[in-house]
């Protein structure tokens, strides 16, 4: 279980609510992380703050991933993770939108991490991130033109004809 | 004086100055099937004669949807797929996600359990990091240490075999502990290995450590500074080559490290030999830790707990499963995932062989995951390679690249 350390926290969440008020919300200790959500035009804002100021310094992105909540009202979602070394103190920040061409902006100006992650976020899930020096697909080729982690693809094709029963005499 | 370039132009055409400054690039392609590329990824390098000018990664279409299956499947059902990351050192992998599960569940395990997950963790480090030293040697013209290094790896994949009956996807893990205990012929060869493997090493680096040739090819090669290496995301002993000490066992201490003494080796340049050397020194470490693991099990009384006492959870053991109709009954629950974990979500890493390897688990209460990500170090900071290398040659991005320990199935997911 990671640390939490409570003064840390709260040093945290008065900064963001000086800065950054009613844009950030439901803040909450999931488990062992400090979690809270932020509006999506104010993430690289918030990163940033956060990268840069002298008590916080959460200077590591450990991970960028994205999600999809089909029967949301937003459902399109970015997680990131930040590591501060210096108060050893994780946090996860969330940021959600709406829309069939979810568009958040891009962390690689301040995180160089973020590159690799948001390309796989938007290979996986089409989310795009504007201001992303190269956003392209990843993983999967780029001619494809599905998104394979959206919940509303299908792991495979059950109606493939290789798994014909028949053929097995079954 | 004043006429100098006119002077100049007596003796030298100007369209040939014109024609001296117009560079001309070669374009380069590393991979995808050349043998220093450690696997399935292509660097295209535009050369300026021997030099490196730029490069353009793509990391191969090697998806294989291992988060999508994930959320698919029932937690017990992922390990599988979790070996085929960095199949180097599977066993951190599985145990890592076993312990994922654990936190979500709340499960405690006895110290016993998280000791022999230690000595497995550890041994799965030092076999990590053997292939990866023996490799930069490879890349750099000596074959020796290579060879003679993977018997020692070989040895260590008998212990696996010992304990679980596989060598290299290893089964040997479960939510709670383990499948069985360790046999006797097990404990032998862990202290066999113990015995001999510092004598392997030891003369495997007076090969190469102040060897004048390896020196002077890694020394200042594929440097990277600390703060850059933060800013892509560096964990590990990449990260530690560079001179920060971050290593998860200490800082968010799991497992039961914490009641373990080892050192961190940092280094200074975070360059190529850097990056040796402090791979070689965490074999060491990790022979304490092994050491130190073993020492504290043989003070135990009780030397046939290997799981957490959760039946609704935990497989019931084999003999019981044969003989008790409760004992069957939840077995094929667990099996088939019909238990159903609890709504949360969780963040869990592991100090894996490259580095911070996480899990971030969305459980929406049903029996598969709602969401799985997994951080892979290799994937974040591969992405450096192109700045590391620019303006070295060809062979120094050979050494550099493996120095780094890329694992093409830790790329993917």
């Amino acid at each position: 279980m990671f640390v939490v350390n409570n003064n840390i926290v709260e040093i945290l969440k008065n900064k963001l609510q000086e800065h950054f008020g009613s844009d950030v919300s439901s803040f909450e200790i999931i488990k062992d992380i400090p979690t809270f959500t932020i509006t999506k035009n104010r993430i690289v804002e918030l990163l940033r703050f956060l990268h840069k100021d002298k008590e916080l310094q959460f200077q590591f992105l450990t991970t960028l991933c994205g999600m999809h909540f089909p029967d949301s009202d937003q459902q399109f979602g970015v997680v990131y993770h930040l590591h501060s070394f210096k108060n050893n103190l994780r946090i996860r920040i969330k940021s959600f939108t709406s829309g069939n061409n979810p568009e958040f902006p891009s962390a690689t100006g301040i995180f160089k991490a973020a590159n690799w992650m948001e390309r796989e976020a938007y290979d996986f899930f089409g989310i795009k991130f504007s201001c992303h020096p190269n956003l392209k697909r990843i993983l999967n080729m780029e001619d494809i033109d599905f998104f394979p982690m959206r919940k509303d693809y299908p792991l495979e094709d059950q109606t493939r004809e290789d798994k014909n029963d028949k053929m097995f005499g079954r | 004086m004043e006429n100098l370039e006119e002077d100049i132009s007596k003796y030298i055409d100007p369209a040939d100055i014109a024609h001296e400054e117009h560079k001309e690039f070669i374009t380069l392609n590393l991979g995808p099937t050349h043998p220093a590329t450690h696997g399935v990824f292509q660097n295209i390098l535009t050369m300026d004669g021997e030099f490196i000018d730029h490069t353009e990664q793509t990391i191969g279409y090697i998806h294989r949807a291992f988060e999508k299956i994930a959320e698919h499947r029932p937690f017990y059902q992922i390990t599988p797929l979790l070996d085929r990351m960095n199949y180097c050192s599977s066993p951190i992998n599985n145990m890592g996600w076993h312990m994922t599960v654990e936190k979500l569940l709340d499960i405690q395990l006895p110290k016993r359990v998280e000791y022999l997950r230690i000595i497995v963790m550890e041994l799965a480090r030092i076999s990590d990091h053997l292939i990866c030293n023996s490799v930069i040697g490879v890349d750099s013209g000596a074959l020796t240490g290579f060879v003679y290094l993977f018997e020692k790896r070989e040895e260590i994949y008998e212990i696996y075999e010992e304990i679980c009956g596989t060598r290299l996807t290893t089964n040997m893990g479960r939510v709670g502990g383990f499948e069985r205990n360790f046999s006797d012929l097990a404990w032998v060869k862990i202290k066999k290995f113990l015995k001999e493997f510092p004598v392997v090493l030891k003369e495997f680096e007076s090969l190469l450590l102040r060897n004048r040739i390896f020196m002077n090819r890694t020394i200042g090669v594929g440097p990277i500074e600390a703060n850059k290496a933060l800013n892509y995301g560096f964990a590990g002993p990449n990260l530690r080559a560079a001179g920060v000490d971050y290593d998860v066992r200490v800082m968010n201490p799991y497992s039961s490290y914490e009641d373990f003494d080892f050192d961190i080796p940092v280094g200074t340049q975070g360059d190529t030999y850097d990056r040796f050397t402090v791979r070689g020194e965490e074999m060491w470490q990790s022979l304490r830790i092994i050491q130190q693991a073993i020492e504290k099990i043989e003070k135990m009384d009780d030397k046939t707990i290997f799981q957490a006492d959760y039946p609704s959870v935990v497989l019931p053991k084999k003999e019981k499963v044969y003989n008790n109709m409760e004992a069957l009954i939840y077995h094929f629950k667990i099996v088939m995932g019909e238990i159903d974990a609890p709504k949360g979500e969780i963040y869990h890493c592991v100090e894996g062989g490259n580095g911070e390897l996480g899990y971030y688990l969305v459980s929406d209460g049903g029996r598969t995951p709602y969401r799985l990500h997994f951080r892979r170090p290799c994937f974040i900071y591969y992405q450096a390679f192109p700045e590391m290398i620019k303006g070295s040659m060809l062979s120094d991005a050979i050494l550099t690249m493996s120095s780094m320990n890329v694992i093409a199935g830790e790329l993917d997911a």
